[in-house]
């Protein structure tokens, strides 16, 4: 009992919950932020799944940490993307609703 | 004999669990934005902890910083400026999507689960080189990784550049 941060799978089904989170609010949510909270969620557990092999199966410890930085990198670039995404489609629609882009749809 | 900092370090890394799950299940079933949000950095501030746990000190602080500090905030930004107040709480119809939702999840959840548990056994590598330090994280980001290291620096710039230009002008603007 006294050593259960050290064991691989604890890690990895947290990761599984966080993914299993993610895919959930992705489905649920109608709004552009709602699912860019879900993405985050999923990112995280990806990155917390490169950090667990990091240290407990890696030959080289550096190699998941810089993954796992630009996992980071990636989720702050996204999130600056979506939320100027999320204001050019209020000036275009003037509706922050997801559903009501339909003007592609025939 | 078990010594009571070790208890304690074991005790914490649980509470970082239960942390990372509650504000899991917050940033998902949240009915308002602001509360999914809130719930996100709950959620991020416990898997920081795990990382510590997991031998880096050096990508706790960096999630704190960039997923907390920045991320986060840039989301609260996100919903200030792009909804009006009576938008912000989201219709929370239970209807058909979070029936799918739940099926979907559940089933990639409990896949991974089963085959973590049931069909690999990981081995730790035989031979290892460096270590945790952050030195050896600069050396290998300046030699090993020089590439992926200047290719990250030019998504970022691009995203910046990018968001820049789509969000130019103001929110009452005309296109």
């Amino acid at each position: 009992m006294i050593t259960i941060s050290n064991n691989l799978n604890i890690y990895l089904i947290l990761a599984a919950f966080l993914f299993a989170m993610g895919l959930y609010g992705m489905i649920r949510h109608k709004t552009f932020i709602g699912m860019l909270v879900s993405t985050e969620l999923i990112l995280n557990g990806a990155g917390l799944n490169f950090m667990a092999f990091n240290k407990f199966t890696a030959p080289d410890p550096a190699t998941g940490q810089i993954i796992t930085l630009f996992i980071m990198g990636i989720a702050a670039a996204e999130a600056a993307i979506v939320v100027s995404f999320i204001l050019a489609v209020y000036r275009k629609y003037n509706t922050s609703d997801p559903e009501s882009l339909k003007e592609l749809i025939g | 004999m078990i010594a009571y900092y070790q208890i304690i370090a074991q005790i914490m890394f649980v509470a970082f669990i239960l942390l990372t799950i509650v504000g899991a299940l917050l940033a998902v079933n949240a009915k308002i934005l602001m509360h999914s949000v809130l719930g996100l950095a709950v959620c991020l501030l416990g898997v920081a902890g795990l990382y510590f746990y997991l031998g880096s000190i050096f990508l706790t602080l960096m999630q704190i910083m960039i997923y907390v500090g920045a991320v986060c905030i840039v989301l609260v930004f996100g919903i200030m400026v792009g909804f009006t107040p009576n938008e912000s709480a989201e219709k929370n119809d239970i209807g058909r999507n979070t029936l799918l939702g739940i099926v979907a999840s559940g089933i990639a959840g409990l896949g991974l689960v089963v085959t973590i548990l049931g069909r690999t056994s990981w081995e730790a590598a035989a031979i290892t080189i460096g270590d945790f330090s952050i030195e050896w994280i600069g050396e290998s980001l300046l030699l090993k990784y020089c590439l992926a290291f200047e290719l990250i620096s030019v998504v970022l710039l691009i995203a910046i550049v990018g968001s820049i230009i789509l969000a130019k002008g103001g929110r009452e603007e005309g296109l």
